[in-house]
């Protein structure tokens, strides 16, 4: 199963299409991490991820201060709310379509979630 | 973020030079402190590039009273240069003297930010630049009108062509000129930054305490951060009596309810009266609500806590606040066609 990473605005270093290796060949979970008010993939400064239907996405804080995930996009509305450091929430996606996640506090946390 | 009782000795390096018979010392900012060094260029659209004759325009439009409806108040009328680009207001005075629900917010670095207004409801200063002066309660002004009132001068046709050549006086190049106009109005170098930089006696002892309460103890560093002083996000403060939706307005995200943006803190001193609706007049009492970790717990922020800081320690960062008040920079105010 692949998961292709992208991202589209030209002021991010990273583009970049990338394997992600999966326990199963079930639905896949990826880890987005939220460093330093961006989201990172693997290391790697994203704004755009592509993944299946009936993946999961784990958002894992790694600041020092509390950061939120919502999307508000027709795919799947939800509000995941806030949390600290070192906690993590997560939302699957079991329809095929874009969704645009943000955190709310941070506006510039921005990553458009492809699903095939 | 932990702070450790010597992080600033520690972080920083002593650098000895001596340079045509002169001993000078520096210190080194570690990369700790790089964040907070002023980028090499002010952010600028494609589209929209800083040149002088838009920047000539744009400071003309800026303190046009004509841009009102009642060609009275111009931008400048709230956003006074002598005022650190605010108006010392509680909350803005607009059309017919009609006090506003919010305080006038320094434009100060706008150009630094990504998204405009304590709501951030507009993502460029191009499009907020219209805003207040359509807004009935600001400047209340037809903007075809006001297109109409600067194509009948001649000194604004010219001013227009020499800044945009061949597009006209339009909404779009209005929108253009003011906010080239707002991208050079940037914070200058402050005794913070020559501290950074080196100078071991551009911030007093104490201001450099209060630095180190900022980063640690007083947690403020987890939304004012970086060369501007702010993380560009949204927060709920916990003001007593305060019912304005705020970011909430423009999100429906729970978090978002009475949230607003983070401001700058550069130039803080002389701004007063602070926060969204101007409710505290000094720093002093800023720094005691943050200490009381905000009043309204209801959708309080969750990086707000009280903070038992000592008197000594809420001095230190009223000092350090003031450390980061650039050098006076004169504003020669234009002459305005008229005709």
């Amino acid at each position: 199963m692949q998961k292709q990473l992208t991202q589209k605005r030209p002021h991010v270093a990273f583009i970049a299409t990338a394997m992600l290796a999966v326990a199963t060949a079930q639905a896949a979970e990826v880890t987005v991490n939220q460093h330093d008010k961006a989201f990172v993939i693997e290391g790697n400064k994203v704004e755009a991820v592509t993944i299946n239907v009936g993946d999961t996405l784990r958002f894992k804080n790694d600041d020092p201060f509390f950061h939120n995930i919502f999307s508000l996009s027709d795919l799947k509305t939800f509000d995941l709310g806030s949390f600290p450091k070192g906690q993590s929430k997560t939302v699957t996606f079991d329809k095929a379509g874009m969704a645009e996640v943000e955190c709310a506090i941070h506006p510039e946390m921005y990553i458009e979630v492809t699903v095939k | 973020m932990k702070t450790h009782p010597t992080f600033i000795h520690m972080a920083r390096k002593v650098v000895f030079m001596t340079c045509l018979g002169m001993t000078a010392t520096s210190i080194q900012a570690s990369e700790d402190y790089s964040r907070f060094l002023r980028p090499a260029e002010v952010p600028q659209p494609d589209n929209n590039r800083i040149t002088t004759a838009r920047v000539e325009l744009g400071k003309m439009l800026f303190f046009d009273p004509r841009l009102s409806g009642s060609n009275w108040i111009s931008c400048g009328t709230c956003h006074n240069p002598a005022l650190g680009w605010s108006d010392g207001l509680p909350t803005a005075v607009g059309h017919g003297m009609g006090v506003l629900e919010r305080a006038t917010p320094t434009i100060l670095n706008t150009a630094y930010q990504p998204l405009q207004l304590w709501d951030g409801r507009a993502r460029t200063l191009e499009q907020q630049a219209l805003g207040p002066i359509k807004a009935t309660g600001e400047m209340n002004q037809d903007l075809d009108e006001v297109i109409k009132e600067l194509s009948a001068l001649k000194g604004y046709r010219d001013a227009f062509e020499d800044a945009y050549p061949g597009e006209g006086i339009t909404k779009e190049t209005l929108a253009k000129a003011l906010a080239t106009y707002e991208r050079t109005i940037v914070s200058t170098e402050s005794p913070f930054d020559r501290w950074v930089k080196g100078e071991t006696h551009a911030m007093s002892q104490t201001a450099q305490k209060g630095f180190e309460v900022f980063l640690g103890k007083g947690r403020c560093a987890l939304c004012h951060d970086g060369f501007n002083f702010t993380d560009n996000g949204f927060h709920n403060l916990g003001l007593k009596g305060d019912d304005d939706p705020g970011r909430y307005g423009i999100r429906k995200i729970k978090i978002l309810k009475g949230a607003f943006k983070t401001p700058t803190l550069r130039d803080i001193e002389l701004t007063a009266p602070y926060m969204h609706n101007g409710m505290y007049k000094t720093l002093e009492e800023v720094i005691e609500h943050y200490d009381r970790g905000g009043d309204t717990k209801d959708n309080l922020d969750p990086n707000m806590q009280p903070l038992h800081l000592t008197a000594s320690e809420k001095a230190s960062l009223v000092a350090f606040l003031k450390a980061l008040t650039g050098e006076p920079t004169p504003v020669i105010l234009p002459r305005l066609p008229i005709e």
